[in-house]
């Protein structure tokens, strides 16, 4: 699915790079913490995470993850924003927990990728 | 490993800013991009060294990191002069952190960083000594 499909199937709106909404991701991953993230290497990921700061960026750059989905309606601060816009990540941000954001993208065919072991 | 072909990169990582760890890797990974290097062993350095890098953040008061890309590997080399790791065997389990609570609200301290270290490089080496400092060296081939 593209990342206006995620977009819609989570109500969410941009905060950064809508101009790359047609972007194809083709796996997901929901944590909060950095380095369960940082286990899990995979091509065109989305990360869905409560988590809301500058290391959250840095984390998805490092993983070459292309969106970023902040639940419970979090939003970025100015420096994430830049940073977002000069990696080219999309922010979304959306007002579901995080759960049932998970359960929205799964029942529409995303999957986590293979097991961690 | 040093001739004409070896490219050698220093960084200072300063102490106790979290918002600014992650600074060195992240040019790391720009300039192994201009290079042309393979996208997977960009991300698996990437990786290991932001791990390494936030760790010095968290643990040691920051340190300093060389890398060195020659034709054959990238080398990394963190050098901190932290409180040194206790008992490296069990720092290296999977969950077992030192981290204070208010790393782990910030999304680290779980655990995971010497693990992910270890699992994306070839070769990882620990020499810790108990106040003096810990210099971690870790190896990623250039071909599989």
């Amino acid at each position: 699915m593209t990342i206006e499909d995620i977009r819609l199937i989570l109500d969410a709106k941009y905060v950064v790079g809508e101009e790359w909404k047609d972007r194809e991701v083709h796996t997901a991953c929901g944590s909060d913490m950095m380095s369960d993230v940082l286990a899990f290497m995979k091509d065109q990921s989305v990360l869905l995470t409560g988590l809301c700061n500058l290391q959250v960026i840095r984390t998805c750059e490092m993983m070459d993850i292309i969106c970023i989905v902040f639940v419970r309606g979090k939003l970025p601060d100015e420096a994430m924003m830049e940073m977002a816009k000069e990696k080219e990540i999309v922010i979304l941000s959306s007002g579901h927990r995080m759960f049932s954001a998970c359960g929205m993208l799964y029942e529409k065919g995303l999957r986590g990728g293979p097991d961690y072991r | 490993m040093s001739n004409e072909n070896t490219i050698v990169m220093t960084y200072d990582v300063p102490a106790d800013d979290f918002t600014r760890a992650g600074e060195a890797s992240s040019n790391v990974k720009s300039k192994l991009k201009k290079m042309g290097v393979d996208p997977d062993i960009i991300r698996k350095v990437s990786i290991a060294m932001y791990e390494g890098e936030i760790n010095m953040v968290i643990h040691a008061c920051g340190g300093k990191i060389d890398v060195t890309v020659s034709p054959e590997e990238i080398e990394m080399v963190l050098k901190d002069q932290g409180p040194g790791i206790e008992d490296i065997e069990l720092a290296m389990q999977a969950g077992y952190s030192t981290a204070p609570d208010n790393i782990r609200s910030l999304g680290f301290g779980a655990g995971m960083g010497l693990p992910n270290m270890k699992k994306y490089t070839d070769e990882m080496i620990i020499d810790s000594v108990i106040g003096v400092g810990t210099t971690v060296t870790m190896r990623v081939k250039m071909r599989e």
